[in-house]
C-alpha cells in the first residue's frame, strides 16, 4: 500500500472531524421510564421542535434516558462532558436526577438547562439554569387568587417527596404574608391507591380551601377523595397538574378545580398584549401538528422555550469562540446571564449572573376548568 | 376521632386489606408450589386495569400483542423439547395440540379483541376479555423466564424474579404509557349504611374477596387438580412420582396468580388511579401479609392483609407523612415472632 493511498482517507477523516467539531453538541438526559416518565417523555416529544442548526451551526441532539434515577443521570452527565464533548446540557426533567446532575455541569464547566425548578445549595447553580418555574414564583398567583375571593384558611394535601414540600414550604410563606392561614397539612404518595384517610382529617377541619401537591394525572385521586368527601370549598392545583390528564382520570368531579400554569398551554385564551402569546400560539400549533389536537403540555414547551433561549445565546457565544471549547461553554453561559428579558412560551425569563432561576413574578396564571376544559381566570 | 370516622377509616382500609389478601393468596400459592417469590404479582394489577381502560377508549390494548409474541415463543420452545424425544406412536399428536393451545387458541383471543375493541362492548364484557388476556400471561411468565430453572435454588429463583418485574415493568409503560387512567365502576351505586357511604364498587371487591376465598378452599379440598397442586407444595419429588408434573403444576399455580392480580386490577380500577408501575407496592403490600402468613397459610395471609389494611388508613390519618414507615414497619414483630416461634427447617 502506497503512502498515498494511506493518506487519502486520513485526510477525509480529517476533514470530516473537522465538520463534525464545528457542530454544536448538545446532551439531553430526560426520565423516559420511571416514575416521572410523565414529565420526561411530554420533554421528549417537545424536542421535535428544535430547529436544525442555530447561528449557522448544526446542533448534534444526543437524548438518554435517565429513568427518574439521580445515578443514571449523574453518569449520563460525565458521559456527556468527557466522551460527547458537549457544549450544553438540557435536563433532567425529574428534579432530584437534574440536582444531581449539577454538580457535574459545575464541575466540568458546562451550562446546564434543568427541565424542572432544582434548589441547589447557595452558589452552587453557577453554571444551572431552570426551565421551568419555581415553586416560589408559581404560589404568587395561587394566593393572590386565594385573598381575592375571600379564603382564609387553607388545607394542604401533596406528594410526600420533594415537590410537595417545597410547595408547602413557598406557599405557606406567601400566604402568611397576605393574611391566609394553612391550617392542615397532609401527605401521601403517588403510588397510593387510596386517599380517603388524608382527605376525611382535612375536611374534618373544613378550610376555605384546599391546595393539591400532585403531578399529572395522579393530582385526580386525591381530588376525587376530597369531592367524594363532600367537601364544597375551592380546591387549586399546582401547576404539575396542569395537563388534561387531569381532567380525563378526574371526570366531572374537578370540575371548579382551579389550576396555577404558565401560559404556555392556554396561550390562545390569552389577551394579544401578553408577551408570551405570540410563542405559546406558535408552540401549540406546531407541537399539535405532529402529536395531535389537545396533546399540549407544559414540558414540551420547556423544550421549546429551551431553544428560543438558545436561538438568543449562541450567535452572542459563536462571536466570541468556536463550538466544542471552553471558551465556547464560558461564552454561552455568560450570554444567557446578558441575555435581558426573554419572552418565551412559558412566560418572561430574565437570567441575570445572580439570578438563575429566570420566571418573572408574571409568570404564573390561574386556569379554572369549565365543561372538561381550561379558562383563563382573569 | 369519632365513631364516624373510624368506621370510614375501618371501611377504606378493609377494601385496600381485601386487594391485598388477593394477592398475598397468589404469592402464598406461587411460593409454595414453585418456590419462586413471585416480585411481579402486582405488574398483573397494573396490566389487568391498564388493558380494560385502554379497552374502555377504544384501542386495542398492546397486551394482546405481548400475549401473542410470548405465547409463539412458548411454542417454539416446547415444539423443540417435544421434536428432541424420540419418534413415538403420539408425538404428532402431541405437537398439533401444542399447535392448537399456544397458536390457535391466543390468535382466537387477539382476534376477538381487535374485533372489540372499537366496539364500545359493555364493561362487563370488556373485563372478561381483560381476564382472558391476562390469565394466560401467567403460564408463560412460567414458561418463558421460570420453566427451565425450575430445580433452581430459591435465591436463583428470586433474582429471576427481580428481572422479569423490570421487564413486565418496562412493557407496561410502553403499553400504557406513563399516565395514569382510572376506570368506570361495574358497578355504579352508591348505599347509605349509617354515616358510611358504601360504593357498589366496594361491595364488588368484598363479593370477590369471599367468593374467591371459598373457591380456593374448594379447589384444593375436593378437586384433583387443587390436590396434586397441595401435593406439590408438599413435596416436589414426591408429587412427579406420582405422575404429577411439577411443570403443568407451577403453570396452573401462574395461571392461577395472574388471574386473581388480572381480577384485582378490574377491581381498584375504578376506586384509584392505575398507574403503569402502581401495581409494584400494591404487589409489595400483598408480599407482606403473606410473609406474615409465613408464606405458607392463606388464612393468616388474608387476615394480616386485611390488618395490614387497617392499619395503612389509620396510620395515614394520624400521621400520613410515617405512613409508610409504620406500615412496613408492622412486619418486624410478626417476623420476630416467627422467628422466635416456629421450628427451623434445613433449607433445601
Amino acid at each position: 500500500m502506497t503512502l498515498r493511498k494511506l493518506l487519502v482517507p486520513a485526510l477525509v477523516a480529517l476533514l470530516f472531524q473537522s465538520t463534525a467539531q464545528a457542530e454544536i453538541t448538545i446532551g439531553v438526559s430526560l426520565p423516559l421510564t420511571g416514575p416521572a416518565s410523565g414529565l420526561g417523555i411530554p420533554c421528549n416529544n417537545g424536542l421535535a421542535l428544535w430547529p436544525k442548526s442555530i447561528g449557522g451551526e448544526t446542533l448534534r441532539v444526543i437524548v438518554l434516558d435517565d429513568a427518574s434515577d439521580p445515578t443514571v443521570g449523574v453518569k449520563n452527565a460525565r458521559r456527556f462532558v468527557s466522551e460527547d464533548k458537549v457544549d450544553l446540557i438540557v435536563g433532567s426533567a425529574a428534579t432530584p436526577v437534574a440536582l444531581a446532575m449539577s454538580d457535574v455541569a459545575a464541575q466540568a464547566r458546562t451550562v446546564q438547562l434543568a427541565a424542572s425548578p432544582i434548589v441547589t445549595a447557595p452558589g452552587k447553580d453557577e453554571w444551572s439554569f431552570r426551565l421551568a418555574q419555581s415553586n416560589a414564583v408559581m404560589a404568587i398567583p395561587v394566593v393572590a387568587h386565594m385573598k381575592k375571593h375571600g379564603v382564609k384558611t387553607v388545607g394542604f394535601l401533596g406528594y410526600s417527596d420533594t415537590y410537595g414540600e417545597s410547595w408547602l414550604n413557598d406557599f405557606t410563606k406567601e400566604a402568611k404574608a397576605a393574611g391566609i392561614k394553612v391550617i392542615g397539612a397532609e401527605r401521601f404518595a403517588r403510588t397510593d391507591t387510596s386517599v380517603t384517610a388524608q382527605a376525611l382529617k382535612l375536611t374534618s377541619a373544613n378550610p376555605d380551601a384546599i391546595l393539591i401537591a400532585a403531578s399529572g394525572s395522579g393530582a385526580a385521586m386525591p381530588h376525587k377523595a376530597v369531592i367524594d368527601r363532600g367537601y364544597r370549598g375551592k380546591i387549586y392545583q399546582t401547576h404539575s397538574a396542569a395537563s388534561r390528564d387531569l381532567m380525563r382520570v378526574g371526570g366531572k368531579d374537578v370540575e371548579g378545580a382551579f389550576v396555577v400554569s404558565g401560559p404556555a398551554t392556554v396561550a390562545d385564551q390569552l389577551p394579544d398584549g401578553n408577551p408570551s402569546k405570540k410563542f405559546g400560539v406558535d408552540y401549540i400549533a406546531r407541537y399539535e401538528k405532529i402529536h395531535g389536537a389537545g396533546s399540549r403540555n407544559q414540558f414540551a414547551a420547556h423544550m421549546y422555550d429551551a431553544a428560543l433561549l438558545l436561538e438568543k445565546a449562541v450567535p452572542a457565544a459563536l462571536k466570541k469562540a468556536r463550538p466544542g471549547t471552553p471558551e465556547f461553554r464560558a461564552a454561552l453561559k455568560e450570554a444567557l446571564e446578558n441575555g435581558g428579558v426573554t419572552p418565551v412560551s412559558q412566560g418572561i425569563i430574565h437570567y441575570t449572573p445572580q439570578d438563575h432561576w429566570g420566571f418573572t413574578k408574571e409568570t404564573g396564571l390561574i386556569m379554572k376548568v369549565v365543561n372538561g376544559d381550561w379558562k383563563v381566570e382573569q | 376521632m369519632d365513631l364516624t370516622i373510624a368506621g370510614v377509616l375501618t371501611l377504606d382500609g378493609l377494601t385496600n386489606g381485601a386487594i391485598y389478601a388477593l394477592l398475598g393468596i397468589a404469592t402464598v400459592l406461587i411460593f409454595t408450589v414453585t418456590r419462586i417469590l413471585f416480585i411481579p404479582q402486582g405488574e398483573f394489577v397494573a396490566f389487568g386495569a391498564l388493558t380494560l381502560a385502554l379497552f374502555q377508549t377504544g384501542q386495542v390494548p398492546g397486551t394482546v400483542w405481548l400475549l401473542l409474541v410470548a405465547s409463539a415463543a412458548a411454542f417454539l420452545l416446547d415444539l423443540r423439547m417435544l421434536l428432541r424425544t424420540p419418534a413415538a406412536p403420539g408425538r404428532a399428536r402431541a405437537v398439533l395440540r401444542l399447535a392448537l393451545g399456544q397458536l390457535v387458541l391466543p390468535a382466537l383471543i387477539a382476534a376477538v379483541c381487535v374485533w372489540a375493541a372499537p366496539r364500545d362492548l359493555p364493561i362487563l364484557l370488556q373485563g372478561l376479555l381483560t381476564l382472558l388476556i391476562v390469565t394466560p400471561l401467567g403460564p408463560l411468565t412460567y414458561r418463558l423466564a421460570y420453566q427451565s430453572i425450575a430445580e433452581a435454588s430459591v435465591l436463583v429463583l428470586l433474582i429471576v424474579s427481580v428481572g422479569v418485574h423490570f421487564v413486565l415493568l418496562g412493557l407496561a409503560l410502553f403499553f400504557f404509557g406513563a399516565e395514569g387512567f382510572r376506570n368506570p365502576p361495574f358497578v355504579d351505586a352508591r348505599y347509605a349504611l349509617g354515616p358510611l357511604n358504601l360504593s357498589g364498587q366496594v361491595i364488588a371487591i368484598f363479593v370477590v374477596f369471599v367468593l374467591l376465598m371459598a373457591l380456593l378452599k374448594l379447589f384444593f379440598g375436593r378437586t384433583l387438580y387443587g390436590k396434586a397442586l397441595r401435593a406439590t407444595a408438599v413435596n416436589r419429588l414426591g408429587a412427579r412420582l406420582l405422575a404429577i408434573s411439577a411443570d403443568a403444576a407451577g403453570k396452573l399455580a401462574f395461571a392461577m396468580a395472574a388471574f386473581i392480580g388480572a381480577l384485582s386490577g378490574l377491581l381498584i380500577g375504578s376506586t384509584t388511579t392505575i398507574f403503569y408501575d402502581s401495581g409494584f407496592l400494591i404487589g409489595l403490600k400483598g408480599f407482606i401479609a403473606a410473609v406474615g402468613g409465613g408464606l405458607a397459610s392463606y388464612p393468616a395471609t388474608a387476615v394480616g392483609a386485611l390488618l395490614l389494611g387497617v392499619a395503612e388508613s389509620f396510620g395515614s390519618f394520624w400521621a400520613s407523612s410515617l405512613k409508610e414507615a409504620i406500615v412496613f414497619t408492622l412486619i418486624l414483630p410478626v417476623l420476630l415472632w416467627r422467628s422466635l416461634y416456629t421450628p427451623h427447617h434445613e433449607e433445601h
